[in-house]
């Protein structure tokens, strides 16, 4: 009946030290019941992690880089416009409802693959230029374009209308508008979404797996895969882990920071 | 369709019949009376259309209609603004009044009737609608500048990509007009960080520099805390004052009194009342007119 009668300050205190003790206790759990020999030499390896340097980082990281940077680039003036069709009427409006429909209907996997095995067999042995690789941005590319587009489009209809009403006052044309008035402000609002869009493409990029590649041409999943095939052992996997944390951890540092600087100007 | 006035169907005394001294040359009637038929007949009229004719009032329209839906919000509008009039449009909400000036410039297109703007007729499809709207400023009641430029882009941007000035020409006429409004500093911060009545004498100012032949003003200073509706006022009466053609739908009874050249009273979708400002405000003739003036006087 006493114990009732707690100090709210009390009881506040005494809720984030019963999470101390949990987050503890769970730390004490894995120290002293994992096998970390084992642990050492199947996920941290440092002898195999001296053999994949510095290849990790110059090729498979750069690859999942400019992979990823290129699909990201193109796919979003194609999402850009895809989302200007849709919003304008007639045919161009239709097209963009098919393309949209169809490439965020099916699964990106498929979509490369119909780049890379049926596009040649469909066209009597026409070939996407750039090899599988060339096919497989292509893929990454119209992807990426149906889904940002549909982002796009929310925030192109979430600047006030007030914005478009008074760039036609000023008598600017439709093209104008949207390029300086409405377009800048609807990056600005669909920022997070978008770069939400960007760590899906990267870890997308592991896809091109399927379109067969080579040494020269491989990002860090098949790379880290390929090695762990190879010494039956954990540690690239884990290391190529790593290398994605490292490109996504800074990256959504920086838009926060671009975010913050956005609201400011608003 | 020429003969139609704007006095006839309010059925008031207003501040003249201006149409009858105008000369008898009305491009309106052509769209309308000779259909182009061919590509050439097309190309041939299409100078004519796009040209404002010197002699034709700034702002006349002619019988408008305007629908939302089932509702009818402009139920037969006829008036006509000459050169350097200030016409002040009054009214209660859901009169019509900030419809009737937002399809002036077309951001509301007419169900029926037309706009004719020196002379050219809005709703034509044949015309440069950019064109002509480059030449009518427009101040919003919620200012609507662009939010990510500095206050010196907002007032050059439509400058340059319109009117195609250089990036020097341009900041120099946007100085200038900053300046008429009243702002000589804070060019370089964005809207954000300036109070309404800045905002609004930037709106103002963005519009000058396109050096328009008439403004549009659709409640400038609704929207803005009381002490700052003065400066954003003494703007507006100094550029009357100037001899810029205004027509301005406003909830200010003293601007309209002491700067308006004529008054126009709005209900329901229809000119209720008309004529010199002093005149209306002090002895209005109809009923509608004396109760909407007795609540906000």
């Amino acid at each position: 009946m006493a114990s009732i009668d707690i100090r709210p300050t009390t009881r506040r205190r005494m809720s984030v030290g019963a999470w101390y003790v949990v987050a503890v206790g769970l730390i004490a759990l894995i120290v002293f019941t994992a096998d970390w020999d084992t642990m050492k030499s199947q996920f941290a390896n440092g002898e195999i992690a001296k053999a994949l340097w510095p290849d990790i980082v110059v090729i498979a990281m750069w690859n999942t880089i400019w992979y990823t940077l290129v699909s990201f680039v193109v796919g979003t003036v194609f999402a850009t416009l895809l989302a200007l069709m849709k919003m304008s009427s007639g045919p161009p409006k239709w097209f963009a409802i098919g393309f949209i429909e169809l490439f965020r209907g099916l699964p990106a996997l498929v979509t490369i693959m119909a780049c890379m095995y049926v596009i040649p067999i469909a066209f009597n042995g026409t070939k996407i230029p750039g090899g599988s690789v060339g096919a497989g941005l292509v893929a990454l590319i119209v992807v990426t374009s149906a889904y940002g587009s549909e982002i796009i489009r929310a925030g192109i209809e979430a600047v006030p209308k007030g914005q478009r009403e008074a760039a036609s006052s000023l008598g600017m044309p439709a093209s104008t508008t949207n390029l300086w008035v409405v377009l800048p402000q609807a990056f600005r609002i669909v920022l997070p979404p978008l770069t939400n869009e960007f760590v899906t493409l990267l870890k997308d990029t592991s896809l091109l797996y399927v379109a067969g590649t080579t040494i020269a041409t491989r990002e860090l999943t098949s790379f880290s895969r390929s090695w762990l095939t190879y010494y039956g052992n954990a540690t690239p996997l884990v290391l190529g882990a790593l290398c994605y944390l490292i490109i996504t951890i800074p990256l959504t540092y920086l838009v926060s920071r671009m975010e913050k600087k956005f609201a400011v100007k608003k | 369709m020429s003969d139609l006035t704007q006095d006839s169907d309010a059925g008031v005394i207003g501040t003249g019949t201006h149409l009858s001294n105008l000369p008898t040359v009305d491009p309106s009637a052509e769209p309308s009376a000779e259909v182009p038929v061919d590509g050439s007949a097309r190309l041939s009229n299409l100078p004519a259309r796009d040209t404002p004719d010197p002699s034709a009032p700034p702002i006349r329209v002619v019988n408008l209609r305007k629908s939302f839906g089932e509702l009818e919000v402009l139920k037969g509008i006829n008036l006509t603004v000459e050169r350097r009039e200030v016409v002040c449009v009054i009214g209660p909400s859901g009169s019509g009044k900030s419809t009737l000036l937002r399809s002036v410039n077309m951001l509301e297109p007419p169900t029926s009737g037309e706009v004719l703007i020196e002379g050219i007729n809005m709703c034509d499809p044949d015309v440069n609608l950019d064109l002509v709207r480059a030449r009518i400023g427009m101040v919003f009641q919620q200012f609507n500048l662009f939010p990510h430029m500095t206050v010196l882009r907002n007032v050059t941007i439509a400058q340059q990509k319109v009117l195609k000035r250089s990036k020097a020409e341009a900041e120099r006429v946007a100085a200038e007009m900053l300046a008429r409004v009243g702002l000589t500093e804070k060019l370089d911060v964005h809207p954000s960080q300036l109070s309404g009545g800045q905002q609004q004498r930037v709106a103002i100012a963005r519009s000058l520099a396109m050096n328009p032949d008439m403004m549009l003003f659709d409640e400038p200073t609704s929207a803005l805390d009381p002490e700052l509706v003065g400066e954003v006022l003494e703007v507006m009466r100094d550029l009357a004052k100037s001899g810029m053609t205004m027509m301005v739908v406003t909830h200010e009874m003293g601007f309209a009194r002491e700067v308006g050249t004529r008054l126009i009273f709005m209900d329901d979708g229809v000119v209720i009342e008309e004529g010199d400002p002093r005149e209306v405000l002090a002895n209005p003739q109809q009923a509608r007119t004396q109760s909407f003036l007795s609540k906000v006087l």
